[in-house]
């Protein structure tokens, strides 16, 4: 007779899924229930003592000028850089798709950028983008201080949009690419054969089978770009000029590591979770529904 | 069979407890030391733990650099919370109040009366020992690096424009600063205006002026102290500053733009900076060939009495809940850093200064000053002991300094970006600080310094 174990499935889903929940449990849902109680209390830095304040230190951040300031250069940042990313990466992928000569060798250059850690892709931007040595000191010989990220918030914000755009164009690449490539030639043949031209292949043909794609790129770029732009900013700008580029992930950090101010940065990276929370949402509800699944 | 296995592992166990009693008796007790300076200075740092190893036998420090100062002080809280704190930690100036406040810590005086060390507190400049002493002068952690600002100047640009000595006072170096842009220099001085630079243009401005940067004495005399570097002479020097740099006779320099101030000094390019007596070493080894420079006192406003200035740089802390072993070890060391040979040592070394007039006349007597690499040096010290020091010029006693430090380089960049006026930026800059020592004092209900 057929020995044989049997699990209900409900027992060997569990068991399987054990291992993954105790992970999301110790790195995500504890810190975070942890913040959320540090985000209601003022905790002293060395430990010893905490005061239960309720709402106050919402209250108090969101009565601050400089935060808003904060979300404000965050939301720009996070609109300006997504779109550049997806943009330029989707231009690429749809030139790379077609038969060019040399496009396994672009495939592969346009992918590197992905693979650089943040901090030293910033820093290689720092000297390229550097006032006095940089890539555009010529200008700023022919024009003195046009270019002055040191100084004026607009260079520093745009520093910051190229140099995490320039990162994330070789992640979107990837995808689209891969999404071009799954659609069946003979559908593009077939219009080429009807006689539509290039340009209206990809908005009738192309577009529309890759908008999951679009989709997903957005909602990933759009989180990333508020979390993922903590190294640039670090090392190109500190926050500065001014709180220019003080996005709200940069603020937690200094706020909390810099100032010692843990429940004042634990109340912010609440906000910053709910915002976050809050912008994906509204994608699936709003933009989903113009994702074609095929 | 099983007798002779427990024959065996008893015999094991005999062996293994005489090799870990044995030594025991040789063993020496070891105890951690992190600090905050990185590269060559960690370098200086690991040296002088090996030298104090090798002084005696009963004791062994172990230092570990934690990167820089911000990192040590949030690794140490991070330790302490979870009760792996080292014995000993090197916190920055600014951390002091913090510290204070903490009750994390074994008065450092307290420690060495306990292990029969007598250390003779006067011996420090009153200067040096304030900033890290309680109210009623009692000394919570010891002096380590210690620093002041100075002017550096280059005599070669000096001349061309007729001068031998440095600008005493800040409508000399005005009119030296326009004489040397007519005599085509591009940058006649380079200042930086980050949060760091807080130290130079607020800090040390304050302090030679004898103005104060917050109430009750900066800070000294409660946690309800707030900022006033909005109604001082302060307003005047940023209004200058300002003036001058939209003159163009002073440029930024930061590392963000390429070259930091001390570069663009030690190049040629710029022919004035403010900075740390602690760069001394750095313009000397790195200057241009054949480039002539000196350092000064930095300048003061026309008809004002010199203050003494205030000392940068980092004290060390020795924490609470180690053991009585460790305390001694900890102390013996804290008495090896104080010895004058070692203050020799270590200024040598780095360009810090010696903390104790005993050290610095130990240096003079081995004619250090007049050495040419470390000629100027004693500069330092002449501003820092310019006279007894004031309720104002003990030094800045805030809570969550750094955060004011931030705020400082925040709305000097919308000064000099011309988004506000010099009022308007200083006053932001006073009401933001406001809120953050409001949240410093509220942090601590009921709590007074020390």
């Amino acid at each position: 007779m057929e020995k044989r174990v049997t699990f209900s499935s409900w027992t060997i889903g569990i068991l399987f899924a054990v291992p993954q929940l105790l992970l999301i449990f110790t790195f995500f849902y504890w810190p975070a229930g942890q913040a959320v109680y540090w985000s209601l209390t003022l905790q002293q830095p060395w430990g010893g003592g905490n005061i239960w304040v309720g709402l106050d230190n919402f209250r108090s951040i969101l009565a601050n000028a400089d935060y808003w300031n904060s979300i404000t250069a965050s939301l720009v940042f996070a609109g300006i850089s997504t779109g550049l990313a997806m943009f330029i990466a989707l231009v690429l992928a749809a030139l790379t798709d077609r038969q060019l000569a040399g496009s396994r060798l672009y495939r592969v250059v346009l992918i590197w950028p992905y693979g650089i850690a943040a901090p030293a892709l910033a820093l290689a931007f720092r000297f390229i983008l550097a006032p006095e040595a940089g890539f555009l000191s010529a200008i700023n010989r022919m024009w003195p201080g046009i270019w002055d990220p040191g100084l004026d918030g607009a260079d520093a914000m745009a520093s910051i949009i190229v140099a995490f755009s320039w990162k994330y164009v070789g992640y979107n690449f990837i995808f689209f690419l891969a999404a071009f490539q799954a659609i069946p030639r003979s559908l593009i043949e077939a219009a080429a054969m009807d006689g539509s031209g290039v340009i209206r292949r990809f908005w009738d043909i192309q577009f529309p089978l890759i908008t999951p794609t679009i989709f997903f790129l957005l909602v990933i770029n759009i989180t990333e770009s508020f979390q993922d732009s903590f190294g640039i900013v670090d090392i190109m700008t500190s926050g500065g000029p001014a709180n220019a580029t003080n996005l709200m992930v940069y603020k937690i950090y200094s706020d909390g590591f810099k100032g010692l101010d843990y429940s004042g940065a634990a109340a912010q990276s609440i906000i910053l979770m709910l915002l976050i929370i809050v912008l994906t949402i509204f994608q699936f509800r709003f933009i989903e529904r113009r994702v074609h699944y095929g | 069979m099983t007798m002779i296995k427990r024959g065996f592992a008893a015999l094991a166990a005999g062996a293994l407890s005489t090799a870990l009693a044995m030594p025991a008796f040789a063993e020496p007790v070891k105890f951690d030391f992190w600090f905050g300076l990185s590269g060559d200075l960690a370098r200086v740092v690991d040296t002088l733990c090996k030298n104090f190893n090798a002084s005696q036998t009963d004791y062994e420090v172990v230092c570990t650099s934690q990167g820089n100062y911000d990192a040590t002080l949030q690794n140490t809280i991070a330790a302490f919370r979870a009760g792996k704190q080292p014995a000993v930690v090197q916190v920055y100036d600014v951390g002091t109040a913090t510290m204070m406040l903490s009750g994390a810590y074994k008065p450092a005086d307290k420690l060495m009366e306990e292990n029969g060390y007598k250390i003779d507190y006067a011996d420090y400049f009153p200067g040096i020992a304030r900033y890290y002493a309680t109210s009623k002068g009692e000394m919570l952690s010891f002096p380590f690096n210690s620093s002041t600002a100075l002017l550096y100047w280059n005599k070669d640009a000096f001349a061309k424009i007729g001068k031998t000595e440095a600008p005493k006072t800040w409508e000399d170096v005005g009119a030296d600063l326009k004489a040397m842009k007519d005599a085509g220099y591009e940058c006649p001085m380079a200042i930086n205006i980050s949060a760091n630079e807080s130290w130079q243009l607020m800090e040390q401005f304050s302090a030679i002026h004898n103005q104060p940067i917050a109430t009750k004495n900066n800070g000294y005399d409660g946690l309800d102290a707030r900022l006033e570097v909005n109604k001082t002479k302060f307003v005047q020097y940023v209004t200058d500053l300002k003036k001058w740099y939209d003159a163009g006779l002073i440029k930024i320099k930061s590392k963000d733009l390429g070259q930091d101030m001390v570069q663009a000094f030690a190049s040629g390019t710029c022919q004035v900076i403010m900075t740390s007596v602690g760069d001394h070493g750095t313009v000397g080894k790195t200057h241009k060939e054949g480039m002539n420079w000196d350092v000064a006192e930095l300048p003061v406003y026309a008809g004002t009495e010199r203050k003494n200035s205030l000392v940068g740089g980092a004290s060390l802390w020795v924490l609470s809940g180690k053991s009585d072993a460790e305390y001694k070890g900890a102390a013996a060391f804290l008495n090896f850093i104080h010895d004058p040979k070692t203050a020799l040592f270590w200024s040598t070394n780095t360009g810090y200064i010696p903390v104790t007039k005993s050290g610095f006349d130990y240096m003079k007597s081995n004619g250090f000053y007049d050495k040419a690499p470390y000629k100027g040096r004693e500069t330092a010290i002449a501003s820092l002991t310019a006279s007894e020091p004031t309720e104002i010029t003990r030094g800045v006693r805030l809570g969550n300094f750094t955060q004011i430090r931030a705020e400082f380089g925040t709305q000097m960049q919308a000064i000099f970006a011309n988004k506000v006026s010099v009022q308007e930026g200083l006053d932001t800059l006073v009401k933001n600080g406001d809120a953050i020592l409001d949240r410093f004092q509220q942090t601590y209900p009921g709590k007074t310094l020390p």
